[in-house]
């Protein structure tokens, strides 16, 4: 099944922190906070408020992904998103998939 | 040691004070990421999954205690407190931001370091053997000459937009300690029929996604044409190389497509008309780089050492130590020490700010205030007495730094991968700590015998999966990682590419599948049989049954 919803995500210019797209052109650092896209239309209307603020220079490396949204709140649904979402496994002992919290 | 002069510390300061100006109209909004992107790379910035990464070069991996201990203050003030040690002999801080690099350069400057050459399609900062100079096998001290191609390849006009990036390794010794069959170029010293010494020059040999040992084109070159033979090889390569693919631009693609024998041709004929320009090296220009890195005053010390040997007798675990960490040295009395950064359960290559200053204290105390860093990424001190090698021992327990697994299968070489890498479809150092915690058992260890195990989180092949005598390599199946193993590779003088064994493993199956691959390996060994001296006789074929009979 195509997962539709989908959430942006940056580098933030400064310290290349893993940033989401909020409510309010707000960059936030917590995924559960972002603002998540249904559909093709809202995920384009995601792009272009990301783009207007990458122009202003806030953030780079702007690109959307699949999410998957549940009751316990916004999951990453690729590794990579996971790991980026919450930091390094490193020092853990690599679990299933690494815990969001 | 090389140390700079008045040009190279005008240079360096010069290129931190640019790129400082180029971070402040980025960040101002002057400068957009397109155009700033080429700008930082060239200073060796890149973005990562987190955060940006520096990548510092540590030339042909030797560095002075002084460098060492700023590497560590650098660690603490700007970054999370550690550093991870390459196989390229770098150092990459994970957790860099933006308007702090400027600091962080000027920092390196103040101990004649740099971040450049360590990204974008130039030369790149060039390997060597970690025990150069020092080697009781050596014919001569690499160094020099990795020195003098240093010079000649910073910012070189001519080779500032390469089709690609393009990595030089030299040995100079028979035996091959610095992949140079696995490099675009490789230089291995030798000597000739008349007794010089000079250079077979073997070009087209790489990893990533296209794996190729790479061939001789110049059994022996004279030392004095260094250059110019390495000018003729960048000039055909510059011209022919392919831009119009980034997977098919490397020099080995290039030489794989007309052949080792006209593309010899194509080198001579260059080389031909610049054998006897300026690039042609004499005698006093030699010596002047040869001066930075003569042999340091040693004592006379009579061998056997009685101290040494009696603490071997009476420490079991020193004992086991000094089998596995100690290379022998040119010099009678003195031994070189390759240090692990391979603890169980660790991160391959990470060292914490005072792992690194510890380290440079005990470099000062017992090494000459030398180190090294080996591409296996272990770190290397170069001059130590063997009457001081137990309190040596002791004082790297201390810091977490006495573990006696050089050669052996916990000695893994690892990616960053999918923790960090922006490139990476998988983890790579969670497998590596898994497995290192699984083979921990130092009998185990040792009975199992020499081996290297290898991890890349991607194709590109940063961590030598290709050349591990086992390797693994992390791959996205359908979202999920995955890990695909090869056994057979090799990466010294008889350089070999691993061959791959079938379907790749789950994360979770991959420790199974390398007990399984071992368990085999000491079914059917021969007594004192090293795993690739059984590969070799065998074939893949019994661990392929074994491995996939069991999964």
């Amino acid at each position: 099944m195509k997962v539709t919803t989908r959430v942006m995500t940056a580098n933030r210019l400064g310290d290349g922190a893993v940033v989401y797209l909020a409510e309010e052109d707000d960059w936030v650092l917590v995924l559960d906070d972002a603002e998540v896209a249904d559909g093709d239309e809202a995920a384009a209307a995601l792009e272009a408020r990301a783009a207007a603020s990458a122009a202003r220079q806030e953030v780079v490396s702007t690109y959307l992904f699949a999410v998957s949204v549940t009751e316990t709140g916004i999951a990453p649904v690729s590794q990579r998103e996971i790991i980026r979402a919450a930091g390094p496994t490193v020092g853990t002992d690599l679990p299933a998939t690494t815990p969001l919290v | 040691m090389y140390t700079y002069n008045e040009f190279d510390h005008a240079f360096v300061r010069d290129r931190t004070a640019e790129f400082r100006d180029q971070v402040a109209r980025r960040i101002a909004g002057e400068l957009t990421e397109d155009e700033f992107k080429p700008l930082r790379l060239m200073n060796g910035l890149y973005l990562q999954l987190h955060a940006y990464m520096l990548r510092v070069a540590i030339p042909y991996g030797t560095l002075s205690a002084r460098q060492m201990r700023q590497l560590g203050y650098i660690a603490r003030r700007w970054d999370r407190n550690w550093g991870h040690f390459t196989t390229r002999q770098n150092i990459q801080y994970n957790w860099t931001k933006l308007d702090d690099v400027p600091d962080i350069l000027d920092a390196l400057a103040d101990v004649e370091m740099h971040a450049i050459q360590t990204s974008g399609n130039c030369i790149r900062n060039v390997t060597a053997d970690q025990f150069a100079g020092v080697a009781a096998d050596e014919i001569e001290d690499s160094r020099v000459w990795a020195e003098i191609m240093r010079q000649w390849s910073t910012l070189h006009p001519e080779f500032t937009f390469l089709p690609r990036k393009f990595k030089i390794a030299i040995t100079g010794s028979e035996n091959d300690r610095a992949a140079v069959k696995l490099h675009d170029i490789g230089l291995r010293m030798r000597r000739n029929d008349a007794g010089e010494v000079g250079f077979e020059v073997i070009v087209g040999g790489g990893q990533g996604r296209t794996p190729i040992v790479g061939e001789t084109i110049r059994e022996f070159l004279p030392k004095q044409h260094l250059l110019s033979y390495l000018e003729a090889i960048l000039r055909t390569y510059n011209l022919l190389g392919r831009r119009d693919n980034l997977y098919k631009a490397r020099i080995k693609i290039l030489v794989a497509a007309v052949g080792i024998e006209k593309f010899a041709e194509m080198v001579e004929e260059e080389w031909h008309e610049i054998k006897d320009s300026a690039l042609t090296l004499d005698a006093a220009k030699i010596a002047e780089i040869e001066r930075h890195f003569a042999p340091p005053v040693y004592q006379e010390i009579a061998e056997p050492v009685a101290p040494y040997d009696a603490a071997r007798f009476t420490d079991p675990a020193f004992a086991a130590w000094t089998r596995t960490n100690l290379f022998p040295h040119k010099q009678p009395g003195y031994t070189i020490v390759t240090v692990s950064l391979k603890p169980a359960g660790g991160v391959p290559g990470d060292a914490t700010a005072e792992q690194m200053e510890a380290l440079a204290d005990l470099a000062e105390k017992y090494s000459l205030g030398e180190l090294r860093i080996a591409h296996e990424q272990n770190v290397v001190l170069p001059y130590v007495r063997k009457q001081d090698l137990h309190t040596l021992w002791q004082a790297l327990g201390e810091h977490g730094l006495a573990d006696a697994n050089i050669g052996l299968i916990t000695d893994i070489i690892s990616c960053p991968g999918l923790d960090y890498c922006n490139l990476a479809n998988a983890r790579a150092i969670p497998i590596a700590q898994r497995l290192s915690r699984h083979f921990s058992d130092p009998a185990l260890q040792s009975e199992i015998g020499p081996i290297t195990l290898n991890i890349s989180g991607c194709i590109n092949a940063c961590g030598h999966h290709h050349v591990g005598n086992i390797g693994i390599l992390g791959v996205d199946k359908k979202g999920v990682e995955h890990y695909q193993i090869t056994i057979g590779g090799i990466a010294d003088e008889n350089a070999a590419i691993g061959k791959i064994l079938g379907p790749s493993f789950p994360a979770e199956s991959v420790v199974d599948a390398i007990d399984t691959l071992i368990g085999t390996f000491r079914k059917i060994r021969t007594e004192g049989e090293t795993f690739i001296d059984t590969v070799t006789r065998v074939g893949i074929t019994p661990f392929k049954e074994t491995l996939y009979a069991n999964h």
